[in-house]
């Protein structure tokens, strides 16, 4: 029983962080229907930020808001640079370029912070909390569902309830007519980046404090299991991308948790992403939408 | 249309001259032919970065003492770098084109699996190649076709022993009866020393209670360490490199498994003290090449002069490859001419050679036979355990 919990403590805390990095896709997507494969690399730089931040003596609630602001710029400026220009280009060149974007941060950081892995100092002094028998959750890993929970319910407070979010679900409903609305597309669009990145950096910041390492190729393999979780929630939903992430974190976590199962946990989650697209491509909470004629 | 015509004119005549600028400079690099060209193959960016740059600093130590005495033949050793990225495919790559520069010598890789990558280029291209650092059998004795890699030779011991003595330790001097064992799946180093352990520690009648994988590049290693706490072993054996096994050491500790830890030569780069933090490193022990605290006389002027060039106190990839430079030096001498051929066989026939990590005599499979020593981790510094002879 203790065991089947502490795995699932273990499974929760990773799910929570993949739910994170999911929320900035989906996001992301369901505006301008772009799969920003530049979002895990968003994340690194988000994780290298908390670490220099951690370095000059900051504590993680500080690196973690000063990492999400200069991710935000980040997520901005690629916007602005790369993916503006080709707002009315086909969505396979747009794709291509998220894929460009994620190469170039990648190898703009192997460039200035070079290739090795840096050793994090511990962010927080971890405490073990013990829960009964031999169950103990940290400190932490209660940080970081707290914070994943209280973005995504600012985040549907955000899409739902001001203005800006009226102006997103427009602009996802049908980028013409909003315009036509009055609804300035770009501010729209670029408000969702910011916003997506800061997701991603916040992210990045609690993985950096969790596994205590950073390195410039870090973000590649979260920023998939990131996507694999928003498709598996229903892309383009908020409240799927969390589900989507937990869902994913605990399955990952229960494969390794069967005795011969340690090597199947990338393939238990690439499984998933292939079953879901043949079964329900619309993801678990994603409706069927007739194609507009 | 008459532009293109011009363009092109012009960019003939530019890759021309270009082109018989090129042949000039290698025709006078050649003509001159003073220097005797080494290949270095080595992990200069990527996961094993660390252990790359620091064996290349050891070679080029022993390559600036060697030249400053008058170089080799009285002609002086080159160093030619390429990176490999970390990647096995990549060290094919380079192997080949380091090959292409008219190298006498190849060194490196520092890991098993990226040197095996390059075994065959230097074999089938009939390059000798000496790798410093990379322990696992097969890089100098193909098992599969059974059959001596002619041309491949390796300067430190190989992993049956790195495996044999750490068995040996956690029975005999931890008294364990049982172990788990926890294995990078995509390192050929890794499994090799985990075989050995195994099978020695078997024989020693302990007990493997579970053999677990993981995959190099993974972060997240909790819920197998929550298994291996459920079946509480005496010793934990993880024969990894110091990026995985940092995040292992410190979520081990995390989840309150305060049994000691064991590895190789792979954990012994500063990153691990970064990346674990010095409370979850306590209590763990590796075997290594060499200790920088050994009492050895040779070992003390090595470490002076390194720190002297670099600023920073050695760690075993360094003196290896330093070990490994001053080797082929030895051999070139012997064979006495810078002759692919004549070194190959020298090299085979290297048997009094005493380098600063001790005496190296290759056996038939080109294998050193050299002591181990087995040092343990107390708050962040390795401290001198134990010397065990072969």
């Amino acid at each position: 029983m203790d065991y089947l919990v502490q795995q699932l403590i273990n499974g929760i805390s990773i799910g929570s962080i993949y739910a994170l990095i999911a929320l900035g896709y989906t996001m992301v997507y369901g505006i301008i229907k772009l799969i920003n494969f530049a979002h895990g690399d968003v994340f690194m730089v988000g994780a290298f930020v908390g670490y220099y931040c951690t370095m000059a003596g900051m504590n993680i609630f500080l690196s973690l808001v000063l990492a999400m602001v200069v991710c935000a710029l980040l997520g901005t400026l690629i916007e602005r640079l790369a993916y503006r220009p080709l707002r009315n280009a086909s969505r396979i060149v747009i794709l291509i370029t998220a894929i460009g974007v994620s190469f170039l941060l990648e190898n703009l950081g192997i460039f200035t912070v070079g290739p090795q892995a840096k050793g994090v100092p511990d962010m927080i002094n971890k405490e073990s909390i013990h829960l009964f028998g031999d169950a103990y959750v940290d400190s932490l890993q209660l940080i970081v569902l707290g914070v994943t929970v209280l973005l995504m319910i600012l985040l549907q407070y955000v899409v739902h309830r001001t203005k800006i979010g009226k102006a997103m679900r427009a602009v996802s409903y049908d980028m013409e007519a909003a315009r036509l609305m009055g609804i300035n597309v770009n501010t729209t669009i670029t408000a969702t980046f910011a916003i997506g990145s800061a997701l991603a950096a916040a992210g990045g910041v609690i993985w950096a404090a969790m596994y205590a390492s950073v390195d410039p190729l870090m973000g590649i393999i979260p920023g998939l299991k990131a996507f694999i979780a928003a498709v598996l929630g229903g892309i383009g939903i908020i409240p799927g991308a969390m589900v989507g992430g937990l869902v994913l974190g605990i399955v990952e976590t229960g494969v390794m948790a069967v005795p011969g199962g340690s090597l199947w946990r990338d393939g238990a989650a690439f499984v998933i992403l292939i079953l879901i697209l043949i079964f329900k491509p619309t993801g678990l909470f994603g409706k069927n939408i007739r194609e507009k004629v | 249309m008459k532009l293109g015509k011009k363009l092109i004119a012009v960019t003939t005549v530019l890759t021309m001259a270009v082109g018989m600028v090129g042949c000039s400079k290698d025709a006078g690099s050649g003509a001159s032919g003073d220097t005797i060209k080494i290949g270095a193959n080595f992990e200069m960016t990527g996961s094993v970065a660390a252990f790359g740059q620091s064996q290349l600093n050891g070679i080029k130590l022993a390559v600036k003492e060697i030249n400053d005495k008058g170089g080799v033949l009285e002609k002086k050793l080159e160093i030619i770098e390429q990176d490999n990225a970390s990647k096995p495919e990549e060290s094919t790559r380079v192997a080949g084109k380091l090959i292409s520069d008219d190298v006498v010598v190849l060194m490196g890789a520092t890991t098993s699996t990226n040197t095996l990558a390059a075994v065959n280029v230097a074999n089938d291209k009939k390059v000798p190649m000496v790798t410093a650092s990379a322990t696992n059998p097969d890089v100098t004795f193909d098992s599969k076709k059974n059959k001596l890699n002619e041309y491949v030779f390796r300067a430190c011991f190989i992993d049956p022993f790195q495996g044999q003595v750490m068995a040996n330790f956690a029975s005999q001097k931890l008294s364990a009866k049982t172990a788990v064992i926890y294995t990078d799946n995509a390192s050929d180093y890794s499994k090799g020393l985990q075989k050995f352990f195994k099978e020695t520690f078997a024989k020693n009648g302990g007990k493997i209670l579970a053999e677990e994988s993981y995959q190099t590049k993974d972060t997240d290693f909790k819920a197998v360490l929550t298994r291996i706490k459920q079946l509480n072993p005496d010793v934990v054996y993880v024969p990894g490199y110091y990026e995985e096994v940092g995040k292992i050491l410190k979520q081990a500790r995390e989840l309150g498994i305060d049994k000691p830890f064991m590895g190789g030569d792979g954990w012994d780069a500063p990153q691990l003290l970064d990346i674990a933090g010095k409370d979850a490193l306590n209590n763990t022990f590796i075997s290594n090449h060499y200790s920088p605290q050994d009492p050895d006389a040779k070992v003390k002027s090595f470490v002076d002069a390194f720190k002297k060039e670099y600023g920073t106190e050695p760690d075993a990839m360094a003196v290896l490859g330093y070990d490994a430079a001053y080797m082929i030096a030895d051999a070139i001498k012997r064979a006495g001419a810078a002759d692919k051929e004549k070194i190959k066989d020298a090299l085979a026939a290297t048997k009094d050679f005493t380098g600063v990590t001790g005496k190296i005599a290759l056996d038939k499979n080109h294998d050193p036979v050299k002591a181990a020593v087995v040092l343990e981790y107390k708050d962040g510094k390795q401290v001198y355990k134990d010397k065990i002879q072969p």
